[in-house]
């Protein structure tokens, strides 16, 4: 017995350099291989047939329109956070980070207490008299996209700001250069160096969207494909559409991909934002930088103080299987977390041990649920477990693995660079002391690597907790999660509960991801 | 003894060939220029660095292949020497057994050896409540319970000052001839050489030169070395 415990053991030593090794393989199981799974069980190749051809018409469309509008929009935004100095504006800064956690059914339901046909805004337009503004449909669905993508893209410039030196704004100072001048020699070119990336990632973000256009779009004119992979499956089980849409996603989100990808190498993670460009045209625009300011706060705040406010309200009225719903969510982000933190920590490691060509792959692989549809991922999943169990009983547990690898790509971008200085550091010391896989994971890489596991771990566990995706494909009202339980009472007209419901998973998100991150600066020393 | 048999080392641009022969117990100094390959050297005896041609060899067996952990050496770097998130006492532990499942006994050489470096009431404490000095005595310890027939410093002291890097050289020298241990030192200062090392090899224009005796050479430098000098 002793024997058999070692050789396991051994066995276990042995895969852990092998671990990022396996974990690729997996995803590449799980982007591509449930693709082929859909394509063989389908009977007979589908047509593409003119709604199709809408549909993906309308992804473009509307990614396209978001996009630009996001980064025009942050443009001056971003600008005047990065020339102002005012009280708060760390708080706002904080807070343009919040969308990216926020789950997407929370932000539409504060969309539509502001901009609903009884929403706020409806409300102040009758006083002028004007019929109230409609919601749904294309603009609805950009409108969104705006809401989560242009604080990403004003934080995004904010770097590119902060990335242009002190001394060149004194240089064109010292030279009697006025505004113009900082724009056209300082601001221009940077612009142009950053924008293409982010226009870029914005786009492949709105093509995969899916929850988005479940909730606010709909109809025969604003389908995206993620939608018609849905109703293919959900609806009319077409699994040959289903396949044939899954291509088409491929394809779609696989060159806004590559392009996202070429045009944004520069990019880094957060840093450096805090600090406010010393500069000396400050007299200029004050007020238009103070109204830009203003109007990103309100488009930001106010749907959250509406979910707030209105959830407040409606929080006794929940039904108890709103509760339920927390809790087998709140089980399946946990789980998601440790997956999407082992996973993204096995091939953090394993990529940065690689070098030139092999590594490009690696990279690749890690990034391939961008392009990647999760719900065709899950339909992929459903038909390779239905021989062998019943797919329904197994809807949680595909629910977190695909939350997981969804959120990899952003777990293992943050990973990257933390695992790649601890072993340039450490690496030669740990080696001289031969320590390898269990006792460097212990003693070297976790230990050193808290902090960002626990903002990574934090960021898993909002994504998962808030995601609508993979799990409306299988949904049995007794085994629905949060956000799912959410959209079923909107759908249901009943607005106080959902309100209320709207409220706890926000404020279970938030608290996840919090707790998370918190726990990896605590006791962190050194 | 320490074998460089038509050793090349190659880096880019950069070659280093060496051939010769220290003999076991031998106290030696890598001197030269910087960037002509000390530390190059040292890591190539380290593991860190395969040679592309020639073999390295520790009493006559080839090192070629084997990892840096399984060499007969301990090797202590410019800086990183110590793991800030753990304690002294671990940080030591760890040349004993890499897991830190120490025994009973292990446990007590651990705090022995603490003793020895005058660091034994610091055993709990991370490295960053340590002084620079204090920090150096973790790293000798460590050296000490690993006790490895080949000492490696590739300029370990060199942010101390004057005194206490002299101090701590002079206690790893020491340490080196209790254990009858040979010692290979990078070393930009030749009074460290004089005071330690009673080989010296000149790093120079892509070559490792035979060692000689530290006096000799210092005393008759070749050109190269007598303009590093300042002579």
């Amino acid at each position: 017995m002793a024997q058999r415990a070692v050789s396991i053991n051994g066995v276990l030593r042995g895969l852990v350099p092998w671990a990022g090794a396996i974990v690729s393989a997996l995803l590449v199981l799980l982007c591509l291989g449930t693709v082929l799974a859909v394509f063989l069980r389908a009977e007979s190749a589908a047509q593409f047939s003119r709604s199709d051809w809408v549909a993906v018409r309308f992804t473009v469309t509307q990614a396209f329109l978001s996009a630009l509008l996001s980064v025009v929009l942050a443009i001056p935004v971003a600008r005047a956070l990065a020339r102002r100095e005012f009280r708060g504006r760390h708080t706002m800064i904080a807070l343009l980070g919040a969308p990216f956690i926020l789950p997407v059914i929370v932000a539409i339901l504060g969309l539509l207490a502001v901009f609903g046909r009884t929403g706020v805004f409806s409300i102040v337009l009758g006083w002028f008299g004007l019929p109230p503004v409609q919601i749904y449909g294309l603009h609805g669905v950009v409108l969104a996209h705006v809401f989560f993508n242009l604080p990403l893209a004003v934080r995004f410039l904010l770097q590119g700001w902060a990335a242009i030196p002190a001394e060149h704004f004194r240089l064109v100072a010292s030279l009697g250069g006025g505004p113009r001048d900082v724009g056209r020699l300082l601001e221009r070119p940077m612009l142009w160096r950053v924008l293409p990336g982010t226009f870029a990632l914005i786009f492949l973000i709105c093509t995969t969207s899916f929850a988005v256009a479940l909730a606010l779009g709909g109809g025969p004119k604003a389908t995206t494909v993620e939608l018609a992979i849905y109703q293919a499956f959900r609806f009319d089980f077409d699994l040959s559409k289903a396949a044939l849409l899954a291509v088409v996603q491929l394809v779609l989100s696989g060159s806004a991909a590559i392009a996202a990808w070429k045009f944004s190498r520069q990019h880094d993670a957060g840093q450096g934002l805090d600090r406010v460009v010393q500069r000396y045209d400050r007299a200029h625009g004050r007020l238009a930088d103070a109204a830009w300011l203003g109007f990103v706060v309100l488009l930001l705040g106010l749907p959250l103080v509406m979910v707030v406010m209105q959830g407040a309200a409606g929080f006794l009225s929940m039904p108890a299987s709103v509760w339920a719903a927390a809790g087998r969510s709140l089980l399946v982000a946990l789980a998601s977390t440790c997956l999407a933190v082992t996973f993204g920590l096995a091939l953090s490691l394993w990529l940065a041990r690689l070098r030139g060509a092999p590594r490009a792959l690696g990279e690749m692989v890690a990034y391939l649920t961008v392009a990647v549809s999760p719900l065709v991922m899950g339909a992929g999943l459903f038909i390779l477990i239905f021989p062998f169990a019943s797919p329904r009983d197994w809807a949680l547990p595909i629910t977190a693995l695909v939350n997981a690898a969804m959120a990899l790509p952003f777990v293992t971008r943050a990973l990257m660079p933390a695992v790649e200085a601890c072993e340039a550091e450490y690496g030669p010391l740990a080696e001289s002391l031969r320590l390898r896989s269990w006792a460097r994971l212990r003693y070297l890489t976790l230990p050193r690597l808290r902090r960002p596991i626990g903002f990574v771990a934090g960021l898993a566990a909002a994504l998962s907790m808030g995601d609508l995706g993979v799990v409306a494909l299988f949904a049995d009202p007794e085994q629905a999660t949060l956000p799912l339980k959410l959209y079923d009472l909107m759908g249901a007209y009943r607005m106080e509960a959902a309100a209320g419901a709207g409220l706890l998973l926000m404020g279970l998100s938030f608290g996840l991801f919090y707790l998370f991150d918190r726990g990896g600066r605590m006791n962190a020393s050194v | 003894m320490l074998r460089f048999e038509n050793v090349v080392l190659e880096q880019g641009d950069f070659r280093l060939t060496a051939d010769f022969t220290l003999e076991a117990g031998t106290q030696a100094a890598l001197i030269g220029p910087s960037g002509a390959g000390k530390s190059t050297l040292l890591s190539a005896i380290a593991g860190f660095l395969e040679p592309s041609k020639g073999v390295i060899r520790w009493q006559r067996e080839s090192l070629s292949g084997v990892p840096p952990g399984d060499r007969p050496m301990s090797i202590l770097f410019q800086d990183n020497n110590l793991f800030p998130h753990l304690t002294v006492a671990q940080n030591v532990g760890l040349g004993l057994r890499p897991d830190l499942r120490l025994s009973k006994a292990e446990t007590a050489q651990v705090t022995e050896t603490l003793a020895r470096v005058r660091l034994a009431e610091k055993a709990d404490e991370k490295p960053a409540s340590l002084s620079g000095g204090q920090n150096a005595r973790v790293a000798i310890a460590r050296l000490m319970l690993r006790a490895k027939p080949l000492l490696l410093l590739d300029e370990p002291f060199a942010a101390l000052g004057p005194a206490l890097k002299s101090e701590m050289l002079e206690l790893v020298s020491t340490l080196a001839a209790e254990t009858d241990a040979t010692l290979v030192m990078v070393s930009h200062d030749p009074d460290d050489a004089r005071r330690i090392a009673n080989e010296t090899v000149l790093v120079a224009e892509g070559v490792a030169h035979p060692p000689k005796p530290t006096e000799t050479l210092l005393a008759h430098p070749p050109a190269v070395l007598a303009a590093y000098l300042g002579h």
